[in-house]
């Protein structure tokens, strides 16, 4: 299956780790993907709050370029790794397509750069075609370096399957489930599972985000590790976790679902570029090498106390 | 209407009440359930709850309405749509009181829209979200002198893991076109 890939703003600063390993993981299983050639933000969750139009045309024009561009090569899908482009993008298929109006204020606003989207590419997320064109038995295949019962807790955050459930159920999210168990692992049954990490709110209020980042953190207990598939969930679980043990909270190593996965299949930690995660510290990854996880981060990654960190 | 967001977005004098209209439009079937209240994982910090919020944007109650700090706390988490028994668009209209807010120059807007302000100048300007650029255009426009010192120690932190990058041109100026067309149209000229 060949996808147009979107990976969005993230995956090029400050996840590419998430990007790297996104893509050796789907070579690995079989998927071909394509970047959208010239593709632009998708302005994330700053573009509602600023312009409505802004909110639909700038995922719209990424849309319109796989539509008139990739076609051809018989590709209609996007894959998008990050929640909040999925989200984006999808939104202006359910949103957009249908409301003639807003379709053609829409389609005004691409005419400024010569593009023009009829509506015809599908979006899907990274899980949504794990677990839907892949499955955990292809995974299962290629698994040779199992996870020795490493106990994994599965974190969706919120716009993954809110407040468009496509292929999950968004009260009680179980997709990565069967990825950690074709893997080795043992799923960490908890409740904050689809809970925010406080999303954009860590910029302008961290004393309100720090709070939700301990919630989650504290029900993580047991865990050896939290698995993400958005690199903002990554971003807020993994470098507040300091403020957040203030909070009540605890240390405990994010990682995305496809760094874990690449591990699994046997590729190496640089390969997957695991030294960039901020809770990999020395002890952790020792703790993974071994296949049986020290305990949470250790203090000396902790920063100093900021007054906003 | 306060310089940092009239640089980009400055609106005529129609825009705040499309806005408003539209808002009513969004929440005008609420049936005063309170769920979106009870599934908010922000309500601690906001001072009035979304159920009531949308009373008061059936009232009209402007004043009140721009003076609250709830739609700051909003972490578009969808939770509040998702169950929403209405099906209203929750989510969406506490962007659009934002907007609002932003329009009407109330106070903390500045403050609080510098953020998302300072992403879409970064936005219009490389095409791509440049983190370092965008996180300067934040400090700028926040006005704070003391937000950049907060960030030292995670900005150490991701240098040493190799997360920082300089910034790049991304796709230079590719979406220009795009946005001067969009600020035409919403009368955000
Ligand atoms: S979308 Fe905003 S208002 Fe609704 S539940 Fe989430 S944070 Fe609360
Ligand atoms: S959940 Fe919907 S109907 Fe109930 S109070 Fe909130 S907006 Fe109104």
């Amino acid at each position: 299956m060949k996808y147009a890939y979107y990976p969005g703003c993230s995956l090029t600063e400050s996840a590419r780790e998430f990007d790297v390993s996104t893509r050796l993981v789907m070579e690995r299983l079989g998927c071909e993907l394509v970047e959208i050639p010239d593709w632009t933000c998708c302005g994330a969750s700053a573009a509602e709050p600023v312009s409505k139009l802004m909110n639909y045309a700038l995922p719209a024009r990424n849309l319109a370029i796989v539509e008139q561009e990739m076609a051809d090569e018989g590709i209609t899908e996007v894959l998008a790794p990050c929640s909040a482009c999925y989200l984006n993008l999808l939104k202006v298929n359910r949103e957009v397509i249908g409301d003639r109006r807003l379709h053609g204020r829409v389609n005004e606003v691409l005419a400024a750069s010569g593009l023009h989207y009829r509506g015809e590419v599908r979006v899907r997320h990274l899980l949504d075609v794990l677990k839907n064109e892949v499955g955990a038995k292809i995974v299962e295949q290629t698994i040779t370096d199992g996870l020795r019962g490493m106990k994994i807790a599965p974190y969706y955050g919120c716009q993954i399957l809110r407040p468009y459930p496509v292929f999950d159920e968004p009260g009680r999210p179980v997709s990565m489930e069967p990825f950690i168990e074709a893997m080795g692992g043992e799923v960490h049954h908890w409740d904050m599972a689809n809970r925010c990490c406080g999303a954009s709110l860590m910029m302008g209020h961290p004393e309100v985000a720090i709070r939700s980042v301990a919630d989650i953190l504290s029900d993580a207990a047991g865990a050896d590790a939290i698995v993400t598939v958005c690199p903002l969930c990554q971003m807020n679980l993994e470098a507040y976790q300091a403020k957040a043990r203030k909070a009540g909270g605890r240390g405990v190593p994010v990682l995305y679902l496809t760094q874990l996965m690449g591990l699994a299949m046997g590729l190496s930690e640089q390969d997957v570029q695991l030294a960039a995660n901020l809770t990999m510290t020395p002890a952790v990854r020792r703790g993974i090498a071994a296949r049986a996880w020290a305990g949470p981060a250790p203090a000396e990654d902790e920063e100093p106390a900021g007054l906003n960190g | 209407m306060n310089g940092a967001v009239r640089e980009t977005w400055s609106p005529a004098p129609e825009a705040d009440q499309m806005v408003l209209k539209e808002l009513r439009e969004t929440v005008g079937a609420c049936m005063q359930c309170g769920t979106c209240t009870a599934s908010c994982p922000n309500w601690h910090a906001m001072d009035i709850t979304p159920r009531a919020m949308w009373r008061m944007i059936q009232f009209g109650m402007l004043d009140e309405i721009l003076a609250s700090k709830t739609f700051w706390m909003c972490s578009a988490c969808y939770m509040c749509t998702l169950r929403c028994p209405r099906g209203l668009k929750l989510t969406s209209a506490m962007a659009a009181l934002k907007r609002l807010a932003g329009i009407e120059g109330s106070r903390g807007a500045r403050r609080n829209l510098a953020f998302y302000a300072a992403f879409m100048d970064d936005v219009e300007v490389h095409g791509r979200v440049q983190e370092t650029s965008m996180m300067q255009r934040y400090f700028l426009k926040a006005r704070d002198p003391m937000l950049p010192l907060s960030y030292v120690p995670l900005g150490l932190r991701m240098l040493g893991k190799g997360k920082v990058h300089m910034p790049g041109r991304g796709r230079g100026g590719v979406l220009r076109p795009l946005f001067a067309k969009a600020r035409e149209m919403e009368g955000l000229s």
